[in-house]
This record gives C-alpha cells, sequence and structure tokens, in this order.
C-alpha cells in the first residue's frame, strides 16, 4: 500500500515538473496564498482546484492538514514524512521549517477547500474518498462539477457510492438555472427518496421560474418528506429517552444496592462515580504516555480498575464510619454526606479545579444513521452498557453465594447470623459491590460529562429519584424507573423546553410518591417492616 | 493554595505587627466552591499585580498589600466578605466577583461604606454605579460585534440563541433578539433555547439545532451556555457531526480555561467572542505570558480575557490614585474618569464616565491546540454601553458619573432614576 502510494507521489511529482514549464493560473494564483488574507487565500483554492494541475489536490489538501507553509513569497507543501516540496514546481526543499508560516484558514477558506477537494476527488480510486467527495458536492452544489460527476456517476460500481454521487447530481440540478423540467422532475425523485432534512432544504428553495408541473412535484415529494420525518422524529425522542434513561440506570444502579437493600442513605454515592471518572483519567494517562497504541482499549481497561478503587474505597468507608452507625439514618446522611465533601475536595487538591480531557476512542465517535435519525456511537456503547451491568448485578444477585447472602441479610439479619453468616462481612461486601458498580458507571459517564471534582454532584439527586421511584429495594424497579423517567423527559423536552420539562417531571414524581410512598414496584411482606 | 494561604498570613503579621503603613487591596475571588474553577486565576493574577507594583517602588510612596479573602462561590457571603475587607482590613479598592448576582450581593456594601469594586467579568449590562468599575465586556463589546461578524462574513441567515438559565443569558438574548429583528431578521428565523445549570443531556437540543439548521439558509448559534454545561454541549455536537463549516457557534462564555478540558479537535472552527485571546500577538502580550508563567512556575498556564481586564483595571487605579495623590474613593473616582492605559491588544484603553471602559472586539476561532486564531477584529476601540439601545426599557437610559452624576439619566424626562 505504501509502496503504491510513494509511485503514485512519484508519478504526481514528476507530471508537476513536466507541467511547471508553463506558467497557467495554477502558478499564478499560488502566491496568493502568502497574502494573509481569507478572501485571497479562498479565491486562490478555486483557481488551483479549477488549474486540473495534478499537484493541486496536494496543495488543497496540505492547506486542510496545516501542512501549506508560506515564506518570502514562495508557497511550500510539507509531506508527512517532513520533507519539504516547492508547490509551484513540485520539487523537494529540504527539512528546514525555519522562516515558513503555515497559512491560516477559517470556516469560510474549509468550506472552499471541502468543495474543491470534493470535485478534485470525484475519480479517485478510493471508495470512501469518492463517497465523502460526494457528500462534499452535494453539499456545495457547484455547478462546475457536473461534467466529473457524470463521468463519475457512468463509471461507478459500488451502489451506495452510486446513490450519494446522483444525489449530488440531483442537488446541483435542481437549482441550476437552465435545468431542463424532465432533469428537475428526475431530480426531485431522487431527492424524495433521500427523504432527509437536506433534500426538504432542497426542495423548499426551488428556483422561481420553475414550470407549474415541477412545483407540483415538488410540493408532493415535500409532503412525503414531512410525514417521513415526523415519523423518525418520534422515533429518535423514544431513543434519546433509552439513552437518558441508561445513564439514569448506571448512575443509580449501585445506589439500588447500598440504599436499596441496605437501607444506607449514602450521599458519597455521587463520588464513587467520580472516582470512577477519574481512574477512566488516570488510565488514559498512562496509555497515552507509555502504550499509545493501546488507547482504542483504555476504557475496557479502566472498567476493573474503576470498580477495584471505587470498591475499596467503598468497603474503606463502611469498615470506618458506616457499619458505627446501621439503623441510624440521619447520621449515616450526615456523615455521608461529609465524606462526600471530603473526597471532593481531596480530588480537588490532587488534580486541580479545572476539568479532566478524557477522550473518545475512535469506535466511539460518530453517528450510525437509521432512516432519517443518527444514533451516537458513544450513545449506543452506553445503552447496551447500562444494560449489561444490570443483567450482570441482577445474575450475582440471583446465583452466586454472594448474592445470596446479601438477600439473606437484607431479608432477616438475625436470622442469616444464626445461620453461620457473619453478616458484618456480607455489610461490608455489598457496600463495596454498590461502590465498585458506581465506579464503572463513572467510566461510561466520563465519555459524556465533565470530569471535575463536582461530577457526581450533578447525579445524586436523580439517583435518589431513580431508585425512590422505581422502589427501594428492587433492582427491576430501577430499570423501569430509570426507564420511565428518561423516556417521559425526552418526550415532554421537545415540546416543554429542557427548563419546564423537568419542572414537570418532578411535580409528576412528588404526586406519584404521595400516593405509592413505595414506589413502583413495593417490596411486600417483612422485610419491609423491619 | 500555598498562595492564597501565604498573602492571608503576610496580611495578619502585618496587622499585628504594623511594622510599616501600607496601601490594601482586597481580592474577592471565590477559592472553593462550583466558581473556583474560573475565580481562583483571577486571585493569582491579583498577587502577582501586586507584587510586581511593589518591585517598582509601591504607590505614594508606600508598599501594596494584597488581602485575599475566600467567599466559596456563595453569594450571601460575598456581601459578607467585603464587609470584612473594607471595614475591618481598611482596603482601598476590591478586585472581584465574577458571576452577576455576586456583583449584586457586594453593591449595598459598597454604597454604604464607600469604597470601589473592579468587576472583571463580561456582563449583561444595564447597570451603572458610581462605585463599581466595569471592566469587563458590556453586551455591545461581544454579543453585537459577534453577530454582525457572523451575518457579514458567514452570512447568517437563521440564529439560534442557546443559553443556560439566568439573568446574564436572558439579558443578552432579550438585545440580541431586539437587534436581529431591527435587523430584519423574521421571528421564525430566531429560536430561542434554554437549559438548565450544568445541563449535561444536550441529544434534544442538538437534534433541534440541526434541524432547525438543515432550512436551506445558513445557521449559526449564539452560545451564552455557561460554565461546566459546555463541555458536553461540544461534545455532543461533535459526535451528531455538526460542524464549524456547517453550523458555526460562537460562545461568549467560553475561553482558553474552559477549553482546557475537551478534546478539541472536533471543536475546530466553532468560534469565540471576547476582548482578549492569549493567541494576541503583541509585545504587551508575550510580556505578560512570560511573568504570568514564571510567577505561576507553570510553563502550560494559560491566560485569559478576564485576566486582562483585571490587569488594565489594576492598571487604571494605580494610575487615578497617582493623579488623586489619594486613595480615598471620592477623590479615585473622580480621578479615573479618563484614565487611558495599554491594553494588552496593543490598544489604549480609557476609563468611561459611565465606568466602563473602551476595549477591542476580537473574534476567534478554535484551533487544535485549544488556542483561540483571531480570525476579525474591531478597527477601533468599542465604547462600554452600560445602557443598551436596543431595549425599549432602556435605549433612552445614560450614566455618566460627571456631568449628571447619575447611573441612569433618563435623556427624555431628564431625570435621574428613569
Amino acid at each position: 500500500m505504501i509502496f503504491l502510494r510513494n509511485i503514485l507521489r512519484a508519478l504526481v511529482l514528476l507530471l508537476g515538473m513536466a507541467s511547471a514549464a508553463l506558467a497557467g493560473p495554477y502558478e499564478e494564483s499560488l502566491p496568493k496564498f502568502a497574502n494573509d488574507s481569507y478572501a485571497d487565500t479562498d479565491a486562490a483554492i478555486g483557481a488551483v482546484a479549477g488549474s486540473g494541475n495534478p499537484l493541486s489536490i496536494d496543495v488543497v489538501e496540505a492547506l486542510r492538514d496545516g501542512r501549506l507553509l508560506v515564506g518570502s513569497g514562495q508557497v511550500f507543501v510539507r509531506r508527512a514524512s517532513g520533507e519539504l516540496v516547492n508547490a509551484a514546481t513540485g520539487q523537494a526543499w529540504g527539512n528546514q521549517t525555519g522562516e515558513l508560516k503555515p497559512v491560516r484558514v477559517n470556516n469560510r477558506v474549509r468550506r472552499a477547500i471541502e468543495a474543491a477537494l470534493g470535485s478534485l476527488t470525484l475519480l479517485s480510486s478510493d471508495a470512501a474518498k469518492r463517497l465523502e467527495a460526494a457528500r462534499a458536492v452535494f453539499r456545495s452544489r457547484d455547478e462546475a462539477a457536473l461534467p466529473t460527476l457524470e463521468k463519475a456517476i457512468a463509471q461507478e460500481g459500488q451502489p451506495h457510492v452510486r446513490n450519494a454521487l446522483e444525489s449530488a447530481r440531483a442537488a446541483i440540478l435542481l437549482s441550476k438555472q437552465d435545468a431542463l423540467p424532465a432533469q428537475r422532475l428526475a431530480a426531485i425523485e431522487i431527492l424524495q427518496a433521500r427523504g432527509d432534512q437536506e433534500a426538504l432544504a432542497l426542495l423548499s428553495n426551488l428556483p422561481s421560474h420553475a414550470t407549474p408541473e415541477v412545483i407540483a412535484a415538488a410540493g408532493k415529494a415535500t409532503d412525503g418528506i414531512q410525514t417521513r420525518l415526523a415519523f423518525w422524529e418520534a422515533v429518535q425522542n423514544v431513543w434519546y429517552g433509552i439513552s437518558l434513561g441508561s445513564v439514569l440506570l448506571l448512575a443509580a444502579i449501585g445506589l439500588a444496592i447500598t440504599f436499596g437493600t441496605m437501607g444506607v442513605i449514602n450521599m458519597a454515592h455521587g463520588e464513587m462515580v467520580m472516582l470512577g471518572a477519574y481512574t477512566t483519567f488516570m488510565v488514559q494517562e498512562v496509555i497515552r504516555i507509555y502504550f499509545p497504541g493501546l488507547f482504542g482499549a483504555s476504557l475496557l481497561i479502566a472498567l476493573p480498575l474503576a470498580f477495584l478503587v471505587a470498591g475499596l474505597v467503598g468497603v474503606f468507608i463502611e469498615r470506618t464510619v458506616i457499619r458505627f452507625l446501621y439503623g441510624r439514618p440521619l447520621e449515616t446522611l450526615l456523615a455521608t454526606w461529609g465524606i462526600s465533601l471530603i473526597l471532593q475536595q481531596g480530588v480537588r487538591t490532587i488534580f486541580g479545579p479545572t476539568n479532566r480531557e478524557v477522550g473518545t476512542p475512535a469506535w466511539m465517535s460518530g453517528a450510525l444513521d437509521i432512516g432519517a435519525m443518527s444514533l451516537t456511537y458513544n450513545r449506543i456503547a452506553i445503552v447496551v452498557f447500562a444494560f449489561a451491568v444490570f443483567a450482570i448485578l441482577l445474575l450475582v444477585l440471583r446465583y452466586t453465594s454472594l448474592g445470596l447472602y446479601v438477600r439473606a441479610v437484607t431479608q432477616n439479619r438475625r436470622m442469616a447470623g444464626s445461620m453461620g453468616i457473619r453478616t458484618s462481612r456480607i455489610d461490608a461486601l455489598a457496600f463495596g459491590l454498590g461502590s465498585g458498580v458506581a465506579g464503572i458507571a463513572g467510566v461510561a459517564l466520563s465519555q459524556i460529562d465533565n470530569v471535575s471534582p463536582n461530577l457526581g454532584q450533578g447525579y445524586i439527586i436523580d439517583s435518589f429519584m431513580v431508585v425512590v421511584f422505581g422502589g427501594v429495594g428492587n433492582l427491576w424497579g430501577t430499570l423501569v424507573g430509570a426507564m420511565t423517567l428518561g423516556v417521559a423527559n425526552k418526550l415532554l423536552e421537545p415540546y416543554a423546553g429542557a427548563v419546564l420539562g423537568k419542572i414537570a417531571l418532578l411535580i409528576a414524581i412528588i404526586v406519584f410518591i404521595q400516593r405509592r410512598p413505595r414506589g413502583l414496584f413495593a417490596l411486600k411482606g417483612r422485610a419491609v417492616e423491619a | 493554595m500555598a498562595l492564597a494561604a501565604a498573602a492571608l498570613v503576610s496580611g495578619a503579621t502585618a496587622g499585628t505587627a504594623k511594622a510599616e503603613e501600607t496601601i490594601k487591596v482586597g481580592v474577592l475571588h471565590s477559592l472553593s466552591g462550583t466558581m473556583d474553577i474560573s475565580e481562583t486565576t483571577l486571585k493569582d493574577v491579583m498577587l502577582m499585580l501586586v507584587e510586581e507594583q511593589n518591585k517598582k517602588g509601591g504607590l505614594l510612596g508606600k508598599k501594596l498589600e494584597a488581602v485575599v479573602v475566600d467567599p466559596a462561590s456563595n453569594w450571601p457571603l460575598f456581601a459578607e466578605k467585603a464587609r470584612e475587607l473594607i471595614s475591618q482590613h481598611k482596603v482601598s479598592a476590591v478586585f472581584g466577583a465574577w458571576t452577576s448576582v455576586s456583583r449584586k450581593s457586594v453593591l449595598p456594601v459598597l454604597k454604604e461604606l464607600n469604597s470601589i469594586l473592579f468587576y472583571p467579568v463580561q456582563y449583561e449590562g444595564e447597570e451603572s454605579e458610581r462605585n463599581v468599575f466595569y471592566t469587563g465586556a458590556a453586551p455591545n463589546q461581544q454579543a453585537i460585534p459577534a453577530v454582525d461578524y457572523l451575518a457579514k462574513e458567514e452570512k447568517v441567515e437563521r440564529w439560534v440563541l442557546a443559553g443556560t438559565d439566568y439573568v446574564y443569558p436572558r439579558t443578552t438574548n432579550k438585545i440580541l433578539e431586539a437587534y436581529l429583528k431591527s435587523k430584519g431578521v423574521k421571528a421564525e428565523d430566531i429560536m430561542i433555547s434554554y437549559t438548565p445549570f450544568g445541563h449535561s443531556d444536550w441529544q434534544t437540543v442538538v437534534a433541534d439545532i440541526k434541524k432547525f439548521g438543515s432550512s436551506g439558509k445558513k445557521t449559526a448559534v449564539v452560545s451564552t451556555i455557561n460554565g461546566d454545561a459546555n463541555v458536553p454541549f461540544y461534545k455532543e455536537l461533535a459526535n451528531q457531526g455538526v460542524k464549524a463549516t456547517d453550523i458555526p457557534v460562537v460562545a461568549f462564555s467560553v475561553g482558553e480555561e474552559e477549553l482546557a478540558g475537551i478534546d478539541t479537535k472536533p471543536l475546530v472552527g466553532h468560534l469565540a467572542a471576547w476582548n482578549y485571546f492569549q493567541s494576541v500577538d503583541t509585545p504587551e502580550n508575550k510580556a505578560f505570558i512570560e511573568k504570568w508563567k514564571a510567577y505561576t512556575k507553570n510553563p502550560k498556564r494559560v491566560s485569559n480575557d478576564p485576566m486582562e481586564a483585571h490587569v488594565i483595571g489594576f492598571n487604571m487605579w494605580v494610575k487615578a490614585v497617582e493623579k488623586a495623590g489619594t486613595t480615598d474613593p471620592d477623590k479615585v473616582i473622580d480621578a479615573i474618569v479618563g484614565i487611558k492605559v495599554p491594553n494588552l491588544t496593543g490598544g489604549v484603553s480609557e476609563m468611561l464616565p459611565n465606568h466602563h471602559i473602551t476595549k477591542p472586539v476580537l473574534i476567534g476561532e478554535i484551533k487544535e491546540d485549544g488556542q483561540f486564531d483571531t480570525v476579525w477584529q474591531t478597527d477601533d476601540l468599542v465604547a462600554g454601553d452600560a445602557w443598551s439601545k436596543h431595549l425599549e426599557g432602556s435605549k433612552d437610559l445614560i450614566a455618566d458619573w460627571q456631568t449628571v452624576k447619575c447611573g441612569n439619566y433618563n435623556t427624555v424626562t431628564k431625570k435621574c432614576g428613569s
């Protein structure tokens, strides 16, 4: 691959040298890059891209990546290897970059680069590049790209790239002043099949002189697309709700054990989440310095470590503070609140008050397009992860001896003790388990929120709300509670706004708790009374 | 922390020993709680400025002494600590406050004890007090020029005004809405969205912005989203693929400090409007950054806009005291209007009769390294307006503490107090 690319580059260089002899629009426009004016750079991009010079792709790509350098009126391209190439002649220029400055770009220039690369790489041999180019041309609607576009469509073998190319052609034809009505009608059909927001925008901005036939067809297509989009929007809101619900589930599920089954009002629960997030940060720092290749797996490595760190801190807190306070909820509340402040200030002293940067691995960036909605990969990962954690926890409590002991102790402490279970050890382990689960929630939340000492505070209220709403002492209740709150919140938000939506939801919960103080899934039997 | 402790200790010992008479300067910035992320830096800047002035020989032949207190991001505590500074420590001027609510809580104390506050943060305007000097930007020094830039350079026709739900974004957006409408923008081309403090689930809002922005007209987001909520907002923008070339976001509360916690690569090209960027290439700024890094002993320490505001405010106060020959607040308040000091972006800022200052307006694009690249700036310095010209209730009001001696003089009814 690299070998081939080098050959290609050599060819490009040779061609460049051959054409350098005659000064054309390419050579004339190059010095404009040195003017340090966005308007001149913009104009130069257009001229370079339209010149047909084989070096033009290199120049525009270098500009995009900040590798196009200027100095004393001359323009250079810096290759990935660091060597400099004179953009006018294609000749190598040594390695020093002493007096050279990169050409500055702003959004206007970036748009011009995108459009230029779009039309330049339509015939690229790389399918991914062609797809990218087709999308760029769709956005720029550059009429000059039409002939190349036709050629690209004719020789395109891959259906999805061909589709994108045809949409790009349709976008150009629809807005082109002298397009024939038949061409416009065909374009409308393609855009209707595309059926997204961008197609809608194109259809609603028809040229004023379009024939009545075209206008009618566009109107019909618009109606069709709008119905489709309304449907997808409803689906999208439900998805957002599930995604918010799974964040709530992750934050609350550890609390469902410490508060739900053990009855400890643990105000330091949010700080366990924060410790998990900071563990992720530490893991990433170590990986960045010593094993850069492992970055994609950094979150997976952080999971067990976050569980251990938060779990051990949890066991420590239980052994040193909470075990003296069982059965005294008010004191527990105050003591754990104090612990939460100590942990926050501790982290603030060690890591500083500013946010820490936790990177997102490549496989979690970007979005998956389904129909007319886009699901971001990090949210998908969090939803899957939340359900996995829930399932594992359920299995642990149901089928392991630890789970059996925990259930026995929470149902009847004295009886369990009489049967030979060391209740105090089980208390510590259960508290450690709940804290550890909060820690791995922190790994997930580090992907969507600030990693700062205040991270936990944002989740503590919501967590208690979910557990109380779902029914204390019941994992299933926590699941249903989190999902109900998440979906209700996201269905309300588009209509009531984020602030009013949240208020409405809080009022609904207060009313609900008034009617059913034990939550959605109330535990029945002696355990509740004990 | 060590610096603060040292300053506190020196404050205490000087108080008891009375070795030599000093001029005291109060520093009223939160060193704990939610605002410490922003305010701690400003305390460090003040300590550096005082130390530097002392190296130059102090002021009026006396040494300066910084008295640092910690109002702990607790608004009522700001008033208490201000009272402590003024009546107990007898400071000659107070430099501090960040949020508008903390400034408002200090106001009655300042008036009652007749002292001076230098307030270094961009704010919503609609205020001018005799005892306060506003060295941060008023809306016409930040928001309005930013909108003008987007309309002119990016050809924006549709506007999303997104903010956190409290006084600064609400007032700023009210001003912007009136301004945009006066420029012929239709109501259906403006979308206003408020979110609670610390909002972390931006999926719906970003999807709404995407939908609003795909009508075929160029769309931009004007963000007054505050503090911690910015990080998840930008992360969601990046994940949903909203690029600066399609829908640029211009922010008024995101500076170098806030960007320190984000991976900025997906954000390249989004904008911020300030009166200062660390990347500004002037000899004054270079010298300042060098001193700052040496003073904090941290080569990675960033500088930002409110820091520059404190530098300007402090230098103005020093000059005014020298001019008046005393630190008496009444004399300094009279002397400081018209004082000119160089700012860090190559211009000379002047204190105006309405207690605001002249500043340049800079628009910067976020670069990959978390710094800003200045893509546009005003030719001249812009004078700060205490009262917005675009709001019904305030367009007839002016503030002038020299001639009419009033912070809200109505030019129509010719009365003070509107």
